[in-house]
């Protein structure tokens, strides 16, 4: 009869010691995996001068104040460039959970700007995983500048401006993220027949993550068919420089080619060139403001 | 010796029945962080957590990423910089009422309980002590309690320019809504 009770012990201490085990088990057996959605592919709405594919969330208000300053290779009269800056200013609203919408002025050819970034598909894992967060950008462009030949017949058309974007976005790991945007861009007016109305681009960008801070940004647009800008060569433009943030800020240090800050300006009308110092150092800061709750 | 051997069986079979369990998937944990700069707020209403009323055993499971901030930055900080949800999804705690005799699972009323177990957030586990209260109503088991924790404790770094904004001390509040859990 001994081994019996042994057995019966030996279940009782089995059973007891299961049950202790599995508290935590039972709770992941009756969890369901749920969609993850990854989040902060980039700190800010840019990645340097292009932008990336986040938005604010609904109820955010960004507001940016982007400067660059004139050419490294300018001097130390002009004190490497920092006497001479170029601004841009930006309001710029999340609305929904998938749509974001902003308007600026910058002082390039005195220019107001209008934009809607649009989610289309968000990175995940978990029970849908999806490869790649997906926006679309399109925004439109207002110069304001005196005509250049005022006697002749100027349309308020000829101002115009547009600009469509996909930006395609993966966060590989927490550090490191990159971007590939196909762009087109249409200028209603060109300055000679030899700029094309139309511009084809195709833009590369990436981040990697130095610290949970601060991290360092490339960003590099291809145009395909560049054509010239009045008697101007024109250049892609090569941005790099560091996001750092605290708290509501981002601040964007950025060294570029280009010296404007937005897509059809630094597509379409970049005339500096890295490697002969037309390097402008700039920078975007960006304070957030909560509007709705 | 068999009239010994029918009565642990019984005992077994008695133990078996009535080792009870209560579950949620659905508890509320919320931090609050207060400074004279900004009072910071979080809430989670996706906490699991089950209740083995026979030993006294209490589990909570938290998804870090469930945890909704008024401002979306605070989450998307809290997330990325603070918790680092990615590297570290949840938060779980492993414990013990210690002075499971003084309730009475039987008797709807209010008891207070000590709780202590292991706190592991952050790829941190500390060793905590709280006080609550488990509610014994005619549906299910109640379970309440307020403490406070430091992050400091659990690696979580905070940067000299936000240091005032963030409180040394987080007060943790956790209420719960258990119901029985049928065996399988």
């Amino acid at each position: 009869m001994k081994p019996l009770i042994c057995i019966f012990f030996f279940f009782l201490f089995f059973t007891s010691a299961f049950a202790q085990e599995d508290l935590m088990d039972m709770i992941n057996d009756r969890t369901d995996e749920e969609i993850n959605y990854t989040s902060a592919t980039f700190k800010s709405t840019r990645i340097m001068n292009g932008h990336s594919v986040e938005k604010m969330p609904p109820g955010q208000l960004d507001f940016r104040i982007s400067h660059r300053f004139g050419t490294l290779n300018s001097g130390l009269y002009e004190f490497f460039g920092l006497d001479q800056s170029s601004i841009h200013f930006g309001l710029e609203y999340g609305i929904l959970k998938w749509l974001m919408a902003g308007v600026g002025r910058g002082t390039y050819e005195k220019t107001f700007d209008g934009f809607c970034k649009f989610t289309i598909l968000r990175q995940s894992t978990g029970s849908r995983v999806i490869p790649v967060s997906v926006s679309m950008l399109s925004s439109v462009a207002v110069t304001s500048v005196k005509w250049a030949s005022p006697e002749r017949t100027n349309y308020f058309s000829s101002r115009l401006s547009y600009v469509h974007q996909l930006l395609i976005a993966r966060k590989l790991n927490q550090a490191f993220s990159v971007q590939i945007a196909p762009t087109f861009v249409h200028r209603n007016l060109v300055a000679t027949e030899f700029d094309h109305n139309d511009l084809y681009s195709i833009g590369a960008g990436g981040r990697v993550k130095l610290s949970n801070r601060i991290s360092f940004n490339a960003e590099y647009y291809y145009t395909v068919n560049q054509g010239s800008y009045g008697s101007q060569a024109l250049y892609n433009p090569l941005s790099v420089g560091f996001d750092i943030e605290t708290g509501g800020h981002v601040f964007q240090l950025i060294f570029t080619n280009s010296l404007a800050m937005i897509e059809k300006d630094f597509i379409g009308e970049t005339t500096g060139k890295w490697i002969n110092g037309d390097i402008h150092f700039g920078f975007n800061i960006s304070r957030v403001f909560t509007i709705k709750k | 010796m068999k009239r010994l051997s029918i009565i642990l069986l019984l005992i077994s079979l008695f133990l078996v029945a009535e080792a009870q369990k209560y579950m949620t998937k659905n508890g509320y944990i919320g931090f609050f962080s207060g400074t004279p700069i900004e009072d910071i707020k979080a809430d989670n209403n996706q906490v699991a957590s089950v209740i083995d009323i026979s030993t006294g055993e209490i589990v909570f499971q938290v998804l870090i990423k469930s945890f909704k901030f008024e401002k979306a930055l605070m989450e998307e900080h809290f997330n990325e910089n603070y918790l680092e949800s990615d590297k570290f999804p949840r938060s779980t705690f492993r414990g013990k009422i210690t002075n499971l005799s003084t309730v009475d699972f039987t008797r709807p009323g209010l008891y207070d309980v000590k709780v202590e177990g292991e706190l592991n957030m952050h790829d941190v586990t500390n060793k905590i002590s709280v006080n609550g209260t488990i509610e014994v109503t005619s549906g299910g088991i109640n379970a309440n309690s307020k403490f406070n924790i430091a992050p400091e404790d659990y690696k979580i770094k905070i940067p000299s320019v936000v240091r005032n904004n963030i409180a040394k001390i987080i007060e943790i509040t956790v209420t719960i809504k258990y119901s029985p859990v049928e065996n399988k």
